[in-house]
Parts: C-alpha cells; structure tokens; sequence
C-alpha cells in the first residue's frame, strides 16, 4: 500500500449562490496517475483551485503528503510540493523560457545568480525526464506543445512532488500527446504523483491507474481503472446511459452540392493560408476535414461562408460559382441556403451581451417572420426563440437571459439551433462540441447525422479526431493549408491520420480531389503497409 | 563658427534643462505602465510637487525640505490612484484626469489662501533652491579647444536634480532587467495571472510599481519649481507630463530609448524657444506651435506603425481579476 499524496476530505465551495464542490473527498496515491473526470461545471477545477490555494475552501480538510494544510495563496501550495499546469498556459510571451521559470522563486533580489542556477538545474531535469527546450527561446517562438513542457519544468523547478494538469491534451496533436504521456511516464517513474483532469475516456483508460468521477459538485464513484470502461465512466459522469458511438447508418450520398477547385487564400499579412484545395462536397454525406488547429481549416471555413476573400481558384455552390473576382457576401450565401456554426462561439457565433433571442437572430435579423414594418417585433423575435430553444433542448428556455450566462453546451445549441432549423442545404460547422459537456456531444451529433440523413451536405471541421471519425464519412486532412490525405472514414485510424496531419505520409501525388472508392482503398492500403 | 558652436552648445545645454523633468515623470510612467497601470495623472503628480515643494522651500528655507514634501505629495496621489484603480477596479484613464483636475484646481485656491499672491507662491530665495554646481577644474579646462566649452558649458553648471537624473536612468535599467523586482514588474504588467498562479501578489506588486512612480514625480515636480524656476506658478507643468507619457510610448516603454525620445522631445523645446522670432532663410519664421506640437505629431505617427512598432504591456490598462 502506497501512501497518500492527496488525501481531500468533505470539501465545500460556494460561489454566491452556485454550489461547486459539495463535501468532496478524494485520495491520490503517491506515484500514481489518478484521473478526475467529469463534465463541464462539475467542479473539478474549482476543486484544483482549492488544492492549488487559488481559493479558500468554505469547509473540509486538505492533506499533502501527510500534513494537514490550509492554503490562503498559491505560494504555500508551492512550497508544499504541488505544482499545477493550467488548461491557458500561464506564460509570460515575451519572457524567455529561463524568465518564466524562475519567476516567483528568483532565488535572491538580484536575477544573475537565480538565473544561473535554474539554468543549470533545468538541464539536469530535462536530462532525466526528456524535457528539452530551448531555455532561451522566447515564449512566442515556442509551439503549444513545447510551451506546455515550460510548463512543467516550471512546476517541477519549484520542487512540485505533485503534479495538476488540466485537460493538457487539448491543444496537442496525436503525436505530441503521446510526447506527453511518455513524460508522464518518467515522472511517474521518479515518483512525481500525477493528476489529471480531463473529459477525453480514451487518455483516461490509456495512463490512469485511478480514476475519479465527479459529477454536480461531487465525486461519484472512485475506481481503479483497470477495473472500469468507457461506457461505465461515460454513464457515471452524466447519470446516464450514453452512447459513445454515434448511432449511424450508412451514408446515401447523391449529387455534389458544392465543389472545390485549386483555392488558394492569403490573409491580410500577405500569408498563404490556403494552397490549391480541391474537393467535393455531396448531398447526404459528412466531409470531414482534420488538422492541427490552425493550419487552414477556420481560414477554409470563412472562404467557404463568403467572411473572407479567396485569392484564386473558385468555389461553386448550389450551382452558384464563387472566385476571386466574384465574391458573395455571406447574407447572399444564407440566403441561398448555406449555413455556418462558426469555430469559436464568442467571437462570432453569439454576442455574449445579448439576450437568447437576440442571439438567436443574428444574421437573420431581416427574415420577415420576425419583423414587423420598420421594427423587430419582440413577441416574435421571443417566440422564434422559443420554438429553437424547444427544438434543441437549450436550458434553460429563457429567451431573456443574457447569451453569456448559458453553458457553452447550450450556447452551442443555440446556435446550432438558429442555422439548422431553416433547413439548409448544406452546413458548415466548425469545433461543433468544443467545450461542451458530453450529454450535449451525443445530442449535436445525433443532429448533424440527421441533417446528412435529410439529403444536406455538411462540412464538419474539428480538432477532435474522435469527432472526425466518428460522424464523417470521408474525410480530408490540412496540414500548413495544404490538402495532406483524403481518406474514406472506416478505413481511417488515428495513426494514419496523425501521420497525414504532420504531411508524413509520402503518397500523396497520386492523390486524386474528387476521388472514387478504390483511391481511398490504395490509400488504406499505404497506412497498412506503415503500420506494418 | 565660434559663434554657431557656442549656440549649439547653449541649446543642448537648454535641451538638457528641459528634458530632466520629462526624464523624471517618464521613468515614473515606465514603472507603472510596466506593472499594468496607465499613468495619465503624471501632470497631476508633478503639478502638486512642484506646489508642495515652493510651498515648503518658501517657508522652511530649504529646497530638501521642499523635496521631501514634493515626494510624500506625490506618493500620496499615487496611492490615490491605487486605491482607485488597483484596490477597486476603477477606470485608470478616469482616476488619472481625476487626479489632474484636482491638483490643477487645489494647487491655486491652497496657494490663494496660504500665500495671498494670487496662486503663487512667494519667490525663492538663492538659500530655498537647488542651484547650479560647479565642477571642478572648469577654468583650467575651458582653453582645451572643443573639448573645453563643451565641458563647461554642457556638463557642467547644473543642479543636482540634473545630475540625479541621469544617474537615475541607468538605474532603471538595472532594476527592470537586472532585478527580482523587475522580473516580477515586467511579468504583472504582460500576464498577471502568470504572476498570481506564481504565487505572487499582483496587488502589492502593482501598489509598489505606483510608490517607485510616485517619488520620482515628486522629484520632477521639485525640480520644475525649486531649481528650473524658484517659485510655483498656477499650471507651471504645462503638459509636460503628457509629454512624458509620449515619450514613455516612443521610447518604446524601455528606460534608454525613452530618456533619448526625453532628450529629443527637450531639444525640440529648446529649439522653439531659441527659434521664436527669428527668421530663416528661405523658410521663414517658423511658428513656434508647430514646433511644441511636434511630439505628440512624432508619437502619432509612431503609434500609427511608421517607425517600427510601440507594443505597450500586454496588460497595461486593465484591473485585474481573480477569474474562476
């Protein structure tokens, strides 16, 4: 029997009159990876925060490594062995990697000596966990994945014995997580004790020998997690049976609804986002397109809605032809029955200001259903919102509250809601369940899988390669703007399209835009021989 | 050419005159802006230590007297404005007009009251001021040609508020980039919530980037009142903190770079004032509000992306808050 790291006990927390932890009790075991688990606002890092000193618990009792602690800042979690990698790193950009270590336990009032001493102590624990970075390479210059090692280095510079990451994988790609678990690995290794807080079941069950559940402000159930499964952890953080697979039939796919040919798009810096895309998009299917996040599918997404101008190439849709010198605005493409769910909802799906049925108008401001004259008829507008709130199950059905205060799950619905329910004939919907619980991933899946069954074409672009394969029936992969893999979605796995994420695979000339069956059985065909 | 270099040498000499309150209130804006707090009532800071330290010098007799009291007024104020915009969460653009309006009020109905001169207060004597130093071996240097006039003229003969403050540059430097209190300065006002999850207080951090400030505008306001002039006059500062602040963005919020757009923003000053009234050939007088207009025309034209790029503090501007 291990000893304790972490021994929580009846932990309360209020904020106002919300209830975030509600007599919590948990046990991490010394050396090991123990899971946390639980959706959106079940208060696991609001639990963190306590154990980070970040908050005050109104009531319980916090042990780390057998002392009785009761932490009024971080500083004195610090010192007490915990060391906590934030989901939004907590980098100072233009400070060098060097800088941002040191910072808080400088070592003296004079930075030389600090400097020199973390330099040489941060080469020796790159050495024996495999954490290298360059330590003087400014912040900015860094990848995500090499930010998030700073990261860690800094925790385990401030002699942290107890590591907190918070959904560390999120902005990582396949191979770069992998990269972290090896880590994990080797910490383990030297008895650094891992927590984990995630909603990904799979890097659950891949690196966790505990796991707990949380759920409304409480844990739920502990378990070992060779003793558990997906389905069970699935059920125990919703409450509820949940269907991890997406229940769909097979794809009857007719005429394209849109086609892409050689689009080539540059933003405002001059930059090549785009580079020649060409593909097809036909009624009845799901085309997703895969990639690390940022190179080129929210500039494809914002091209395809008519938001910003193509270079070259075009783009015709609904028999409609799109290119350079031609452009249409995206009222005239909503117009013609082209929706977008754009990727990031505070910036462009909804203004958090606004009321529900404000939000749920935008864009649709004119449609003569809710106007009436000059004015915006605000029973009509009221009960537009009604009837979308209604048919998208978005809680609470308060078209008055403000947009903000909705969970993203249900902000997402609504905007969901608002292009889907006029029945478009093609969709384009960009991070559909980014930051949304996993009762409302079943439910945004069941929808767009209803919408392909109705005959739409839909475009799905998502960082989530779960997402991808398992609601898409072909998919397409962007690496640095450029069409990297296209690939049918039963013959893909995520090795494959992780190598064709990072452009690995050397195939590709052969590849053919508007392929048939059988091209993407040769490309099945080359990821076997890899694997092999 | 004796003549024009003699000239020059004056100018410069007037250049540096002008310049040390702006070196002054611009370091103190480089302490502030760096730890996320935007410093409009610099003017409002200056203009009250320029009226504590006349005030005091004038009763007391001494300018080091007046000095101290220049300092703790200004602190006071800065702390103010702390309290406003730290403690609070208050505007930080409001609170600083704030502070400028209230001293530019109060300095005159406290002068009117205590002094009866109409809002100044009474002329210093020679004993109540900092005065001119001479250094040594100026004579025996002034006959080395160039090198002599320079000596004499330039670097020499200022007070010990202007030798101040060209050491206290250098100083600056060392402590934003050289110190732990640096380090942690130039962090809270890029990412506080890197400083908080650190372990660190942005508040106090914050409260003594506004203290460090608040001093050295004492200074500047004692040096306007007690040793560039010997008396307080009603808005004596005349926009030189806003000047400051100017030069605190085209310097680029780096202590060398703004004590060099200080000094340039002082030359075009001492420029304008030699300028006045005289006629250039082939150009004609030039209009001397054009001239005391071109920095804030320069900072325009800097912010707008022409001469490189002015990144402010990622987090200069906003309060901050403990987000859940």
């Amino acid at each position: 029997m291990k000893n304790l790291a972490i021994e929580l006990t009846g932990i309360d927390k209020h904020f106002g009159a919300v209830r975030a932890n509600h007599k919590v009790c948990l046990q991490v075991k010394q050396g090991n990876i123990h899971g946390i688990i639980g959706e959106n606002g079940a208060g696991k890092s609001t639990l963190m925060s306590i154990l980070y000193g970040f908050y005050q618990a109104d009531a319980g009792k916090i042990d780390v490594l057998g002392n009785t602690y009761s932490f009024t800042d971080s500083h004195q979690a610090i010192a007490a062995g915990i060391g906590m990698v934030h989901q939004h790193f907590m980098l100072v950009e233009n400070f060098t990697v060097l800088e941002n270590v040191i910072l808080g336990s400088e070592g003296g009032l004079l930075l030389a000596n600090g400097l020199a001493a973390a330099r040489k102590e941060l080469t020796r624990l790159g050495d024996e966990y495999g954490l290298k970075v360059d330590l003087d390479a400014t912040i900015d210059t860094l990848s995500v994945g090499l930010q998030q090692r700073v990261e860690i280095l800094k925790a385990l510079y401030k002699g942290a014995k107890i590591l907190i990451l918070d959904e560390p994988t999120g902005v990582l790609t396949p191979q770069e997580a992998e990269e972290l678990f090896r880590i994990f690995g080797a910490l383990k290794q030297q008895g650094v004790t891992i927590m984990l807080i995630t909603h990904k079941l799979r890097e659950i069950m891949a690196i966790t020998d505990q796991v707990s559940v949380m759920r409304a402000g409480e844990m739920v159930a502990h378990r070992d997690t060779k003793d558990t499964n997906r389905e069970e952890l699935a059920e125990l953080m919703v409450g509820r049976k949940v269907l991890l697979q997406v229940d769909k039939g097979p794809a009857n796919v007719r005429a394209p609804l849109m086609t892409v040919k050689h689009l080539t798009m540059a933003d405002k810096q001059g930059v090549e986002r785009l580079k020649d895309v060409s593909f097809e998009l036909r009624a009845g299917e799901v085309l997703g397109v895969a990639g690390v996040s940022g190179n080129g599918q929210s500039e494809l997404l914002e091209a395809l809605a008519g938001i910003h101008p193509i270079s070259s190439g075009s783009i015709e849709m609904l028999g409609v032809e799109m290119n350079a010198k031609s452009a249409l605005g995206p009222d005239i493409l909503r117009d013609m029955g082209v929706a977008h769910v754009p990727e990031d909802r505070h910036r462009m799906g909804l203004i958090t200001d606004f009321s529900a049925s404000e939000s749920a108008l935008l864009g649709y401001h004119t449609d003569p259903k809710i106007n009436s004259g000059l004015w915006l008829s605000k029973d009509k507008v009221d009960a537009n919102c009604q009837q979308l709130m209604q048919a998208f199950d978005v809680r609470p059905a308060d078209p008055h509250l403000k947009s903000a205060n909705f969970s993203g799950g249900n902000q997402q619905k609504l905007i969901l809601a608002r292009e889907m329910e006029r029945n478009p004939e093609i969709l384009l919907i960009g991070q559909p369940t980014r930051g949304v619980d996993i009762g409302a991933i079943e439910f945004i899946h069941q929808r767009i899988i209803a919408m392909r069954d109705a005959g739409k074409a839909v475009l799905l672009v998502s960082v989530e390669l779960d997402e991808i394969m398992s609601i898409s029936d072909r998919i397409i992969v962007l690496c640095d703007g450029e069409v990297t893999g296209r690939i049918s979605a039963e013959s893909a796995d995520e090795r494959t399209l992780g190598m064709m994420m990072a452009n690995a695979l050397d195939s590709q000339d052969s590849l053919d835009p508007f392929h048939s069956m059988d091209k993407e059985s040769s490309t099945q065909a080359t990821s076997q021989d890899l694997s092999a | 050419m004796n003549d024009i270099f003699l000239t020059v040498l004056l100018t410069l000499d007037a250049t540096i005159r002008v310049s040390t309150p702006l070196i002054f209130a611009a370091m103190a804006g480089l302490f502030a802006e760096r730890s996320g707090v935007v410093d409009i009532g610099l003017e409002g800071k200056m203009l009250a230590g320029a009226f504590a330290a006349a005030s005091v010098a004038s009763i007391v007799g001494s300018p080091w007297a007046g000095l101290g009291i220049a300092i703790l007024v200004s602190t006071s104020l800065a702390m103010l404005h702390g309290f406003a915009t730290i403690t609070h969460r208050g505007d930080q653009i409001v609170s600083g007009v704030a502070i400028n309006i209230l001293v530019a009020g109060l300095t005159i109905i406290l002068g009117l009251a205590w002094f009866h001169q109409g809002g100044l207060t009474p002329a210093l004597s020679n004993e109540s001021r900092f005065l001119s130093i001479t250094l040594p071996f100026v004579e025996q240097l002034a006959l080395i040609p160039v090198l002599g006039p320079i000596y004499k003229e330039l670097i020499s003969g200022h007070n010990i508020l202007v030798y101040l403050a060209f050491v206290v540059v250098p100083m600056v430097w060392w402590v934003v980039y050289r110190t732990r209190f640096g380090l942690r300065l130039r962090a809270v006002g890029e990412n506080p919530k890197a400083v908080d999850t650190a372990g660190l207080s942005v508040i106090k951090l914050r409260y003594k980037a506004l203290i460090v400030g608040g001093v050295l505008c004492g200074i500047a306001g004692a040096y306007i009142s007690t040793a560039h002039n010997a008396q307080f006059t009603r808005d004596m500062t005349a926009g030189q903190g806003y000047i400051a602040l100017a030069a605190l963005i085209f310097g680029k919020w780096r202590p060398l770079t703004v004590m060099l757009a200080c000094l340039l923003f002082g030359f075009l000053d001492a420029v304008a004032v030699r300028l006045q009234g005289v006629s250039i050939p082939g150009i004609g007088e030039i209009p001397v509000q054009f001239i005391e207009a071109t920095p804030y025309l320069l900072t325009v034209i800097l912010l707008a992306g022409f001469i490189g790029r002015a990144i402010p503090p990622k987090a200069v501007g906003t309060a901050y808050v403990k987000e859940r």
